[in-house]
Parts: C-alpha cells; sequence; structure tokens
C-alpha cells in the first residue's frame, strides 16, 4: 500500500524546498568564501520557483493527503506565498549584514530554508502529529539560528531561554494533543471535529483546550507567556530576530487555525473565554510596558506582543470574517516588522547595532527618504491611516463587534491609543531630534531596493486593501 | 490482588524510588546509573500496557546508547556539586508550594466526573498472538509516512545545527594532519651545523 501519485504532486512545494536545502548544504561545502554568495541566490531562486509550484498545483480545491496527515487548501497556498516572500526579504536584509560581520555562511541559509520548511509543514497540517513535527523542525531550527554568532554572549543566551522555553511550550502542546487523541481516538483534525461537534462540552474537553491554548499562548508569546520574546528579540542577531517576528508569526497564525478553529472549533464557547483574557493582557502589558524601553529591538517584542493580541481578537470571535481579519492581519503584520526590523539593518554597521531608539536621532537630516519608510511603517503599526495597518486593526475590531463584544473593542482602541505614543515618539526622534551620528547609511542597491519596495507596499496595501481582504475572505470561505 | 497487579506497584514503586534518586545523590554518575533504574523499570511498566516494542526499544536506545554516553560525558566533565546545590534550601520553599498547588489542582481535576472510571473505560485486551511490533511497522510507512519523513529531516537539522554551532578552528586546539606528516623531508627536521670542536676546561668540571 503505497501513496497515490497525486499525493507527491500535492506536496512538491515541500519536496522542492527540502530538496533545494540539501542541494545548497553540499555546494556550500565546495564554495570559497568569495563564492559564498552563490548559496544566497540559490536559497533565493528556491523561494521563488517554491512560490511558482506553490501556485501552479494549489487549484483552489481542498485535497487531502498521505492517509490525511496533509492538506492541501487555499488557506494553505496563501499563507505559503506571504511565508516565502517574506523570508525572500528576511534573506535579503540579512545577506549585507552578515557579511560585514564575517557570520556570512552557507548554513543560515540552509537553516533558514528548513525552518520555512518547517513552517509548510505546519500550514499544511492536517494530523495533530503533523502540526507537532512542523512546529519542532521551525523551532529548532530557529533555536539555531538564534545562536548563530555564537561567540556573542547574548545570542547565546537568548538561544538558551528560547530552547528551555520552546522546550516547555511544546510540552503543554504535547499533553493538549494526547489528551485530545484520548478523548477522540483520532489524529485527523477532521475527525477529531466531527467526534467533538457531537458531543456536549465536558470537563476532560476543557482541560484539553486550556494546555493547547497555554501551549499555542507560549509559541505566540501572549501574556502572560510572553516572557521570553523580549529577551530573545533583543539578543539574537537582527536579520533572525527579523525572521522570527515576521514569517514565524504567519506560521504560528495557521497553527492557531488549524488547532483551534478547525480540531476544537467546537469547543469555541469554551477558549474564546481564555483567548479574551490573553488578548486583553497582551494588549495592555505590549502597549504600556513598550513605552518603557529605550532598545529598538526590546520595545518593538513589546509591540509584537500588542500585535498578537490583536490577532487573538479576531480569532476569539470565531466567525469567518474574524478569522479572514487575523489573516489579513498577520500578513500584513509580517510584512510591516520586516520593514522595521530591516530599518535596524540599514542603519547598522559592523561593530554598531542601531538597536536603540537614540540611534535613529535625526535620521531626516541623515536621509529624509528613508526616514520617510520608517514613518511609514511605524504609522502603520500604530494604526494610522492611510497605512494598512489601521485598515487591518480596523477589520479585526469590525469582527470582534460583529459577535457584539463592543467592550472588548474599546479596550482594544483603549489600549492602541496608549501604543501609538511609543511609535511616534520614534518620529519624533527622527524627524526633530539633532543627529549625532553623521556616518552615511549603508550603500547596498538591494538592501535599499528591498526596504523602498517593503515600506511603499506598506502605504499601497493600506490604500487598496480590497484585493488581499477579498483574498482572505474567500480562503476562509473556501 | 492479582499478579498483573503486584507486578506493577513493585515496578511502579521502584520507579519512583529511582526517580527520586536521580536528583536527590551527590554523585552524578549514580545518578545517572538511578536513570538507568528508571528507564528499566519504566520498561517494564509499557510491557504491562501491551507496548513491547516500545518497551524493548527504550532499554536498547535509551539504557543501551543514550545513557552509556551520557555516563560517559559525566565522567568526563569536571562537574561542580557545590555550585549546582547553592541555593537549593532558598528556593526549596517556593518550589514546594509551587508543586503543591500544581498537584491540589490535578487532583481537583482529574478526581472530577469527567475522568472517572465510567467515562473513561480500560482498553480492550488483545490475545495472546498479537504482535505490537507488526501492527506499528504495518503503518509506520503507509499511514504515518509523511510524519516519519519530516522527524528524519528533524534529525538532519539538528546535526546540521550542531555542527554550525560547535565547528570552529580554535588556536589552543592541537591536531596532526598526516598529509604534512608523511610529505615530511629530512632536510626539514634535521639541520647539520658545523662549529669547532669545543674542549672542557679542567677548573669547570670541578662542580
Amino acid at each position: 500500500m503505497i501513496p497515490a501519485p497525486g499525493d507527491f504532486v500535492l506536496l512538491l512545494p515541500e519536496i522542492f524546498v527540502l530538496s533545494m536545502a540539501c542541494v545548497i548544504l553540499v555546494v556550500d561545502l565546495y564554495l570559497s568564501d568569495d563564492e559564498r554568495v552563490i548559496s544566497y541566490w540559490l536559497a533565493q531562486l528556491t523561494l521563488l520557483f517554491a512560490a511558482v509550484i506553490t501556485l501552479s498545483v494549489g487549484d483552489g480545491q481542498s485535497q487531502l493527503a498521505f492517509y490525511g496527515t496533509y492538506i492541501a487548501d487555499p488557506m494553505a497556498t496563501t499563507l505559503k506565498v506571504a511565508i516565502y516572500l517574506v523570508t525572500a526579504l528576511a534573506f535579503l536584509y540579512a545577506r549585507h549584514y552578515l557579511s560585514e560581520r564575517k557570520l556570512f555562511k552557507g548554513e543560515y541559509y540552509v537553516l533558514g530554508l528548513f525552518a520555512m520548511l518547517g513552517m509548510m509543514v505546519l500550514v499544511s497540517a492536517h494530523s495533530l502529529l503533523t502540526v507537532y513535527l512542523g512546529l519542532e523542525l521551525l523551532s529548532l531550527s530557529l533555536y539555531a539560528m538564534v545562536a548563530f554568532n555564537r561567540d556573542a554572549y547574548p545570542c547565546t543566551e537568548a538561544a538558551m531561554k528560547y530552547f528551555v522555553l520552546g522546550a516547555l511550550a511544546s510540552g503543554m502542546l504535547l499533553y493538549g494533543m494526547s489528551m485530545l487523541y484520548g478523548l477522540t481516538g483520532t489524529l485527523d483534525i477532521e475527525l477529531i471535529a466531527q467526534s467533538l461537534g457531537r458531543q456536549t462540552a465536558t470537563g476532560p474537553m476543557i482541560f484539553t483546550a486550556t494546555f493547547i491554548v497555554v501551549g499555542l499562548a507560549f509559541k505566540l508569546g501572549a501574556v502572560p507567556f510572553h516572557m521570553w520574546v523580549p529577551d530573545v528579540y533583543q539578543g539574537a542577531p537582527t536579520p533572525v530576530t527579523l525572521f522570527i517576528g515576521s514569517a514565524s508569526k504567519i506560521a504560528a497564525f495557521a497553527m492557531v487555525m488549524r488547532l483551534l478553529a478547525e480540531s476544537i472549533g467546537a469547543l469555541q464557547p469554551a477558549w474564546e473565554g481564555m483567548l479574551v483574557a490573553l488578548a486583553l493582557l497582551s494588549l495592555a502589558i505590549g502597549n504600556v510596558v513598550a513605552i518603557a524601553q529605550t532598545n529598538l529591538k526590546r520595545m518593538l517584542a513589546y509591540s509584537t506582543i500588542s500585535h498578537v493580541g490583536f490577532l487573538l481578537l479576531g480569532i476569539l470571535s470565531g466567525t469567518q470574517a474574524g478569522y479572514a481579519a487575523s489573516m489579513f492581519y498577520i500578513i500584513t503584520y509580517a510584512l510591516m516588522s520586516a520593514g522595521a526590523f530591516g530599518m535596524i539593518i540599514l542603519l547598522s554597521r559592523a561593530g554598531f547595532e542601531a538597536d536603540e531608539i537614540d540611534d535613529f536621532k535625526g535620521l531626516n537630516q541623515r536621509n529624509s527618504w528613508y526616514a520617510l519608510l520608517m514613518l511609514i511603517l511605524m504609522f502603520s503599526m500604530a494604526g494610522v491611516p492611510p497605512t494598512v495597518g489601521f485598515y487591518a486593526k480596523l477589520a479585526v475590531l469590525q469582527a470582534v463587534v460583529g459577535v457584539d463584544m463592543v467592550w472588548l473593542a474599546a479596550a482594544a482602541v483603549l489600549f492602541s491609543v496608549i501604543g501609538a505614543f511609543y511609535y511616534i515618539r520614534l518620529v519624533k526622534v527622527m524627524y526633530f531630534d539633532q543627529a549625532e551620528d553623521t556616518t552615511p547609511l549603508a550603500e547596498h542597491f538591494d538592501l535599499r531596493f528591498g526596504l523602498s519596495a517593503n515600506g511603499l507596499a506598506i502605504l499601497l496595501l493600506g490604500l487598496f486593501p480590497g484585493s488581499l481582504m477579498n483574498l482572505c475572505l474567500q480562503v476562509m470561505a473556501g | 490482588m492479582s499478579f498483573e497487579r503486584l507486578v506493577f506497584y513493585t515496578f511502579a514503586a521502584i520507579l519512583v524510588y529511582a526517580a527520586t534518586r536521580v536528583i536527590t545523590v551527590r554523585n552524578p554518575v549514580h545518578a545517572a546509573l538511578h536513570l538507568v533504574l528508571a528507564f528499566f523499570t519504566c520498561a517494564g511498566l509499557w510491557l504491562l500496557l501491551e507496548a513491547e516494542f516500545l518497551a524493548i526499544t527504550l532499554v536498547l536506545v535509551y539504557v543501551g546508547a543514550v545513557m552509556v554516553l551520557f555516563l560517559f560525558v559525566v565522567m568526563m566533565l569536571d562537574i561542580n556539586l557545590a555550585s549546582l546545590k547553592a541555593g537549593f534550601v532558598r528556593y526549596l520553599p517556593v518550589g514546594a508550594t509551587v508543586a503543591a498547588l500544581m498537584l491540589l489542582e490535578m487532583i481537583l481535576v482529574l478526581k472530577s466526573k469527567g475522568f472517572d472510571a465510567a467515562s473513561m473505560p480500560p482498553p480492550v485486551r488483545h490475545a495472546a498472538d498479537y504482535s505490537n511490533t507488526r501492527e506499528l511497522g504495518s503503518v509506520l510507512y503507509t499511514d504515518y509516512v509523511y510524519p516519519f519523513e519530516i522527524a528524519a529531516v528533524i534529525l538532519v537539522v539538528a546535526i546540521i545545527a550542531a555542527i554550525a554551532l560547535t565547528l570552529r578552528k580554535r588556536g589552543e586546539s592541537k591536531m596532526q594532519n598526516p598529509a604534512e606528516q608523511v610529505k615530511v623531508r629530512r632536510e626539514d627536521r634535521v639541520r647539520l651545523v658545523k662549529m669547532a670542536a669545543e674542549t672542557r676546561k679542567p677548573a669547570e668540571s670541578e662542580d
């Protein structure tokens, strides 16, 4: 009994990425340091072709493969393409950063591709086993990437914290999954949903949902399970922080969708309350504590926590509109986050990380175009129109109001207003403070081009959000 | 008490004893050996659960391979016991309170109606000719081939990560290069020096 040939066709994107990661690993062995850039271009080509393959394989239908452990559906296709795009940005921004610090090694891109493979597995998971294995593949690659600059003490410390807390979170999730298996007798997400749908929620089911929610909250970095986020964001090399803060968040959203919405969707009344608490706490702690930060990476870490709060708001509504709003939110957030960390990379140079808020002083005098791009990114994170951040927040709030939780929407708006302070403070520092450091910005054409495109995309998506929003709605309806 | 129950309680008691000793003995080698005992007893419990294959794998892989490696590491590392024990008493009250609370919460939940014997019946027993290994083998490469392959990829990543993080040239490490060693010529090692013959003075040879 072997899987049908059609199964392998559906799995082509994963097979391609895995093969290319192995090819790059071997090719890189034979390259001298001057030719190392070949590994980089191979990695970028892999992403491009993976996108082409994913789009041509996905036909808008929902298809199962490999005995129900793998699913190819519109949500998987869309999220995968978003992941390729953000990963390509992360690789692009990382290139000069790594080569200036003598960290430019093929393993960085190989581990990045393996992490991305983990995200793809997670996005296409249709069995608790695949969810868990995809998560571990992603996390293991990320732990290694955080520790990549092993001679730097903060990196090693961040990697250690990330590893220990990640293992704890996996344990929680696994415990919830084993309980779920015990209750339903199956690992298949669809069969679990069918089995739970027939019964009323009992004590063990809520017990199960609790563990799954806690595990997910750890991975997302929602309060009160957020302790690792600031330390890891600050300690990791900036390109790795960028990768964790953008692409892996899309995968985390997919994991929440597969586990909460699709498998234990029947228990929505039970996990709704838990998510309300997590979302409110994340919004409150994330926005308030970010005000006190002087390190930009740390501030963006707390900002991530507050954005996770918004993401949870969309999911807890349990409606298709809510899920679509969350999906729109996470894709645009990944772009914003990539852009913001990309700006830190642009300002940094060997021996100078540019990760303090003071390092952005007077950016407008040094280069007004990049100051404008950073302004767009910060306004988008704060949710100021006409940037896409405004529309994303609006869609989530509409979904929350749609399920008659106006008080929750009001609280979210209140905390966003508090949060706007620290984004706008950065804008003030850039435009109204005197530049202390007048070194010209890095000249790399590809880095500058990527950042400009990234910043303009935020603005354009804000002006024309319709097509992406429609796509998200279609995906959730289909 | 049936024989099976007797076996279970004996094994469970040994397991709890061994697990406690792992974290209480002073000597790390003894701790590792107690961990071996814990694994072995656990394998016995799994046999009672009709998971023969997993039980044998536990003994072969963990007791046979992992723990032996672990013992090597423990013996090679110079572990400072005093620093490991430091702060134990200071953290004990907090730790004990948290543990007690968690235990209480677990008891409250697990004692609730949803978890009683009526709603969670014991699984059906299999016949004597039922082969656990055959059942696992028949699904591992068919139903679960995709997760199985991902697990393999995870192992590859573990290898890459371990090598990428540890392989580097260190100044202080002394290594031999056999290729260089066999290429060596006499001229590289021996230098013949012409010098005038020296004669000892009698005064110096006295002392």
